[in-house]
């Protein structure tokens, strides 16, 4: 019955373009509706009401919110997404070249920080109760308690201030090798690190764990089958529906994690960039990088749930 | 029963919990008598060393760091105990109507806190606050609404199991409002399985509230805050200075002490052994 999946597969896919679409609309109508008239504000109340529809025309504000907003998210998806109020340069422009910097922050955390917690929470499922593991349950519950810009600052103490092998601060251009990129990214990629596998880690353990009390582990144990077998051969496959589930939030969670981080290290993503839009309120910078982030973490949450419902055996294998 | 009892049963994890928690509460209540100087008074040199003639040192424009964290400690404890309030009495209120009502209600209520979810929580805080520009107001406001979220679906799945029972049937059949069985009927019940998420989402509430207040959209001067008392140091650090380390790790302590209180209530409540 491989239809009754893609089917699920299917209603969840639709589920989450509307969700993103709703996103949308909470992004451009709630975010007017909040900040109140653009042109009084730039130009005071006493403004005579001709000078402020003619703000209006300039910035398109004088038709129905409705239209905009279909022609907002048309543009969006062609890769138009306005102009800068500050500076006047092309959003797209302004984001383009950020983009990359903080996927690729993303991506070098995600690919330590997988196979990390995946192998540590084995471990850690497989001698549970010992001393490893309480040390690890212990690191892990604390990297999950402490905020992001802790870890970071730490990090930094030692690497980029005692031992000076990191620069404190991550100048990345589009001139560096690979090399040089990677010896500038390496705090910011560390950081995340830390944060992202204490979680994953946990999840891992206790998925595994939860699994060991039912009868089959039970009759491989009796069977005769060393800890390790079992763990590997006979409580993964069970658990990897959850696993998958936590790496896909936790990748989801790190694209949005980026921003603080960004923040701490002086890195040229887009959390840096929507910080200081946010600031100056400079709201087609903030609706994009909004859109964006929301738009990773929307689709990274939609495959977590196809992944996991994909990888389920018994969906897989129904009877 | 003596009062200590329970504090004998704890292991040392959850013991340290509550002796940083308690600590860090002292410090919110009294901070008016335990602070040396004022939390915006200017006492010394900047970055005046650490352990020296200021316990913690001073700050980039020459503060005092110890009044500073335990009036920081008065200000963020606060605001996150309102922020937590507020999100646990909206989140049950909606919750609460979404289960008795059912039907239209309940799905207009349950598919808008499924898209508020969708989108991530510091996103959504700086979305808002870019509009509405940095207040308190807008601050609790905001962080109230994104955690009333969580909370909204554990009160409603809580309060349709509740709704189903005899009792609540019997106080419809008397004639009773909604208003009785939702305060009467209702949330006696539920306040158990909902206290025990309060110290939880605390912890979230104050990782996020210190996270903005670290971004410069949290409260402003002269309030002293954690968070932005780590930015305001942070050009310390390159010159050696340990200082942003010192509110960044008050913030650390107070949810690592939280959690370990949560974790071992948790597990009694539980039950779990050494199996799970």
């Amino acid at each position: 019955m491989k239809n009754s999946l893609l089917k699920l597969i299917l209603r969840r896919l639709a589920l989450g373009i509307l969700t993103l679409l709703a996103i949308s609309l909470l992004i451009t109508v709630g975010v007017e509706a909040l900040s109140g008239d653009v042109c009084t504000a730039m130009m005071g109340q006493m403004a005579s009401e001709d000078k402020v529809a003619a703000c209006h025309r300039t910035l398109n504000l004088d038709r129905p919110m409705h239209i905009r907003y279909v022609e907002w998210l048309v543009n969006f998806v062609q890769g138009d997404m306005g102009k800068a109020l500050t500076n006047h340069r092309e959003v797209a422009d302004v984001i383009g070249n950020r983009v990359g910097n903080t996927f690729f922050l993303a991506i070098a955390s995600a690919l330590i920080a997988i196979p990390l917690s995946l192998a540590l929470g084995v471990v850690a499922a497989l001698y549970r109760n010992s001393f490893f593991d309480r040390f690890i349950s212990m690191v892990t519950l604390s990297g999950i308690s402490v905020p992001d810009f802790f870890i970071a600052y730490i990090l930094m103490a030692i690497f980029a201030v005692s031992f000076g092998i990191f620069p404190a601060i991550s100048n990345v251009d589009e001139w560096m090798n690979l090399s040089e990129r990677i010896i500038a990214s390496a705090l910011p990629v560390l950081t995340l690190t830390l944060a992202v596998s204490a979680h994953m880690m946990r999840m891992t353990r206790a998925s595994i764990v939860s699994l060991m009390a039912s009868p089959y582990i039970e009759m491989a144990k009796l069977k005769g089958v060393k800890p390790g077998r079992i763990i590997v051969f006979h409580a993964l496959p069970n658990a990897w529906s959850p696993i998958i589930q936590v790496i896909m939030l936790n990748l989801a969670w790190l694209v949005v994690g980026v921003v603080i981080v960004e923040v701490v290290f002086v890195y040229p993503g887009l959390g840096a960039l929507m910080i200081d839009a946010v600031f100056l309120r400079d709201m087609p910078i903030v609706r994009a990088t909004a859109m964006i982030f929301a738009s990773v973490y929307v689709i990274l949450n939609l495959l977590a749930d196809i992944l996991s419902m994909a990888s389920n055996p018994r969906l897989m294998h129904p009877k | 029963m003596k009062f200590w009892q329970p504090l004998k049963e704890m292991n040392w994890a959850s013991r340290f919990g509550f002796f940083v928690v308690s600590l860090f509460g002292l410090c919110a209540i009294f901070a008016p008598w335990l602070a040396p100087y004022g939390q915006s008074q200017i006492v010394g040199d900047v970055w005046e060393p650490l352990f020296g003639k200021f316990v913690f040192g001073t700050d980039q424009i020459g503060r005092d760091m110890l009044s500073m964290l335990i009036y920081g400690a008065r200000n963020m404890i606060a605001l996150a105990l309102l922020t937590t309030a507020f999100a646990f009495g909206l989140g049950a209120l909606l919750g609460f109507l979404a289960a008795i009502m059912r039907g239209w209600v309940d799905q207009v209520l349950s598919r808008f806190v499924d898209i508020i979810i969708s989108i991530p929580t510091l996103i959504f805080a700086l979305i808002v606050l870019s509009s509405t520009g940095t207040s308190v107001f807008a601050l609790v406001t905001v962080i109230a609404i994104i955690y009333a979220m969580p909370v909204y679906r554990i009160a409603r799945a809580v309060a349709m199991d509740i709704e189903v029972m005899d009792f609540v049937e019997a106080a419809r059949l008397r004639g009773e409002g909604l208003w009785w069985i939702m305060c009467k009927e209702i949330l006696p019940n539920a306040l158990t399985p909902l206290a025990a998420e309060f110290g939880l989402r605390f912890c979230f509430v104050f990782l996020l509230i210190s996270g903005l207040s670290f971004l410069g959209l949290g409260l402003q001067p002269p309030l002293a805050d954690w968070g932005a008392m780590v930015r305001g140091n942070s050009d310390g650090i390159a010159w050696g200075y340990l200082h942003p380390l010192v509110p960044a790790t008050c913030i650390a302590l107070l949810t690592i002490g939280i959690n370990l209180i949560v974790d071992s209530a948790v597990q009694k409540a539980s039950g779990l052994r050494d199996d799970q």
